[in-house]
């Protein structure tokens, strides 16, 4: 049975990753960052997981799982730094973050 | 069906695993004490076991890889686990002297600094792109919570978030250099990626070169290299002092060590398009970094934010060693780095010491006249602002000379020309700190300064350290060109 | 290789016909008699009461946080599971240092009194 192109996993994976590194760039809810930069890390593992099977190499897949352990500590932290900042501003816009000027 | 068990030969990695230990006996202890002082001084002794654990492996013969050849502990491993447990053992008294002012005494401080540490060294032990990224998240994980750790404080608070958002932005970028690099030569590992790069047929070359281009972007924004610096001075000025000292120098030292091995080993093969390509593209960074740092440097008026920016011109001027790509200009890098260790937490100790509440007592203005109200401590101010300028006869200074030599022997000139008007703009700023601690009146603002024991030790031997570097740097550059980088 | 697609083409097809169908339908053939008690939130007659977007207790999210890590920790236990019988002790090891590592955080943050509820 035919199956998919790499090539077509990988340009998935490009295009997911422009639209998380757009997204970091552009969106001002720290929330929705957050989330772009899951995107970009998980379009990295699209990548990882489509040459692994290009090559029917594991490596790939190893280095997948720890992205996503990586990725989920990341995610708690920012969330925890995100919570107690919010007790003094009252907001998650990333431009109300700016008391740090010189 | 039997399959083959690995040796993970953890005796090499014994430093880590000793860092690592230690911060989970903090943990342990920080829930059975009320007081939390004691947990400063068990990771300081931790550090000083891990130092002592390096010291015996460097006189032991060569270790084999471990854990399947993702790890390696050479010379240069060895090199970068002494500026680690310099730099962390530092940190850790600088903290001692400074967290109980702050009312920030805890253990997560300790343990979370001895994670960083251990993040650090494994990045500078790794010969697999996968133990670096996972050495690089350990450390930096660690230092978010760290550059938020004051959460009664919004400078600190704020601190952490643009350090989270930009460093996940960053090991994005990594991580996807990583991807497009693996898809090219069909592996993680340091050696199998040079080979697999030797296979790529002529003009095919684009995905690999791609996955480098991204993979320099994330470590420049580990070293805070120009152009993808600007959190930075935000970060820097925010966080506690006691973290910006650790952070400076651990950090960047840390995205040198793995920067440095991935380049030599991965792409440093003669003949290649990687290698003509990445000294360009590395020597713009060192140019654009050291040029926008000093420059924009001179405009500032809060000391604590014009460290930030001369940490960054500092960078530059390790990548002018870096581009090199020679056993003499790495070694001089290496030195660099363990000098900047010295004398930068040197300089942040002093901040610490005369900051009192958020982000107040760090203005240029609070240092008038503090020759004469506190002597030693205006005497260790300008011993580090000078060993920073590069003045003769410092740490800083032989680290210029060595890197400047370094880049000249290998050609690059202009490189050279450039770093070093750079570094005379530099004194411009490093000797007005000076000019007003001895020259103006005493400030009528100026109040108590009391230095504890923990503080008076780290500013001895942060300037101890300095001096002894400038006085007889020949032994520890032998050490640096022992790295056994190059074979 | 764009044949063996056509039936996912057809289900997307018949799914969406289904849905039309589905929608249409009661509001074609249905009476309409709106009265007030029937415009009401709950047709049971229960009043609602507040704003639909409460603030949630702030540790709602702390203890997702903490939840989040250790979800994704067990991760690391399906390898093992399936070469279960091929590490042997050497495995079996090697996850003990692991599972204390996670045991210890979570013996920590007990401690620390983050999963209390007050």
């Amino acid at each position: 049975m035919e199956h998919i192109p790499t090539t077509w996993y990988l340009l998935l994976a490009a295009i997911l990753f422009s639209i998380g590194a757009g997204g970091v760039l552009i969106r001002r809810n720290t929330l929705v960052i957050f989330m772009c930069v899951e995107m970009m890390m998980n379009a990295a593992n699209l990548t990882f997981v489509a040459f692994a099977r290009e090559f029917g190499s594991t490596t790939g897949q190893v280095f997948v799982f720890m992205v996503m352990t990586v990725a989920a500590v990341e995610v708690a932290i920012g969330l925890a730094i995100l919570v107690e900042l919010y007790r003094h501003v009252k907001s998650v816009n990333i431009d109300s973050f700016d008391s740090l000027k010189g | 069906m039997g399959i083959e068990l690995p040796s993970l030969n953890f005796g090499a990695l014994l430093p880590v695993i000793i860092v690592i230990l230690t911060s989970v006996m903090v943990l342990i202890f920080d829930l059975a004490l009320s007081d939390k002082r004691p947990l400063g001084w068990i990771s300081f002794v931790g550090l000083m076991f891990a130092g002592g654990a390096g010291w015996i492996q460097q006189s032991m013969e060569g270790f084999d890889p471990a854990f399947q050849n993702m790890a390696i502990t050479d010379g240069y491993t060895h090199f970068f686990n002494l500026i680690f447990v310099v730099g962390a053992g530092l940190s850790v008294l600088v903290a001692l002297g400074y967290l109980g002012k702050k009312g920030l005494q805890g253990g997560e401080y300790y343990a979370m600094l001895l994670l960083a540490t251990s993040g650090m060294m494994i990045m500078a032990a790794g010969t697999d792109l996968m133990i670096i990224f996972l050495g690089l998240e350990l450390m930096s994980i660690s230092l978010y919570v760290l550059a938020a750790i004051n959460r009664y404080s919004r400078a600190s608070l704020e601190a952490g978030i643009k350090y989270f958002l930009l460093g996940a932005f960053a090991s994005a970028f990594f991580l996807y250099g990583i991807a497009l690099i693996y898809g090219a030569s069909g592996s993680t590992n340091l050696n199998g990626i040079g080979e697999g790069l030797k296979a790529v047929p002529k003009g095919y070359e684009a995905l690999p070169l791609f996955g480098l281009g991204l993979l320099i972007i994330g470590f420049s924004f580990k070293i805070a290299a120009v152009p993808f610096h600007w959190w930075t001075p935000d970060v820097y000025h925010g966080a506690p002092t006691s973290v910006t000292a650790f952070m400076s120098v651990g950090a960047k030292a840390a995205g040198f060590a793995a920067l440095i091995r991935v380049l030599t080993v991965s792409f440093g093969f003669d003949g290649s398009m990687f290698a003509d390509n990445w000294h360009v593209a590395v020597a713009t960074l060192a140019v654009l970094t050291m040029t926008l740092g000093n420059l924009t440097a001179l405009a500032q008026n809060d000391v604590k934010r014009m460290l930030a920016y001369s940490s960054i011109a500092h960078a530059g001027y390790v990548l002018v060693g870096v581009v090199t790509g020679t056993e003499q200009g790495i070694s001089a890098a290496l030195f660099y780095l363990m000098a900047y260790a010295f004398m930068n937490i040197g300089a942040f100790a002093v901040i610490s010491v005369l900051e009192q509440q958020d982000a107040i007592g760090t203005n240029l203005e609070e240092y008038a006249g503090l020759a004469g109200h506190h002597r030693v401590l205006a005497m260790l101010m300008a011993i580090f602002m000078l060993s920073l300028m590069g003045f003769p006869m410092l740490g800083g200074f032989w680290g210029k000379v060595y890197v400047f030599l370094a880049a000249i022997e290998a050609g690059w000139i202009v490189l050279a020309i450039i770093a070093v008007l750079n570094s005379g703009i530099a004194a411009y700023y490093y000797l007005r700190v000076i000019v007003h601690m001895y020259m103006s009146p005493v400030s009528d603002q100026s109040h108590a300064i009391n230095l504890n024991s923990a503080m008076q030790v780290a500013l001895g031997l942060a300037a101890f350290g300095t001096i002894l570097l400038g006085v007889m740097p020949a032994r520890i550059m032998d050490l640096a060109a022992s790295s056994g980088l190059f074979g | 290789m764009i044949e063996q697609y056509l039936p996912i083409l057809i289900l997307i097809v018949a799914s969406l016909i289904f849905a039309a169908i589905a929608l249409l339908a009661p509001w074609y053939l249905g009476p309409r008699n709106p009265i007030e008690t029937k415009l009401d939130t709950y047709e049971s007659g229960k009043l609602p009461y507040g704003d639909a977007r409460r603030q949630v207790p702030i540790h709602y999210y702390k203890v997702a946080m903490l939840f989040i890590v250790f979800d994704i920790e067990v991760v690391f236990l399906y390898p093992w599971a399936i070469l279960l019988r091929d590490l042997r002790m050497y495995g079996l090891l090697i996850m003990s240092v692991f599972f204390a590592l996670l045991v210890l955080g979570l013996v920590y943050e007990w401690m620390k009194g983050a999963l209390e509820w007050n």
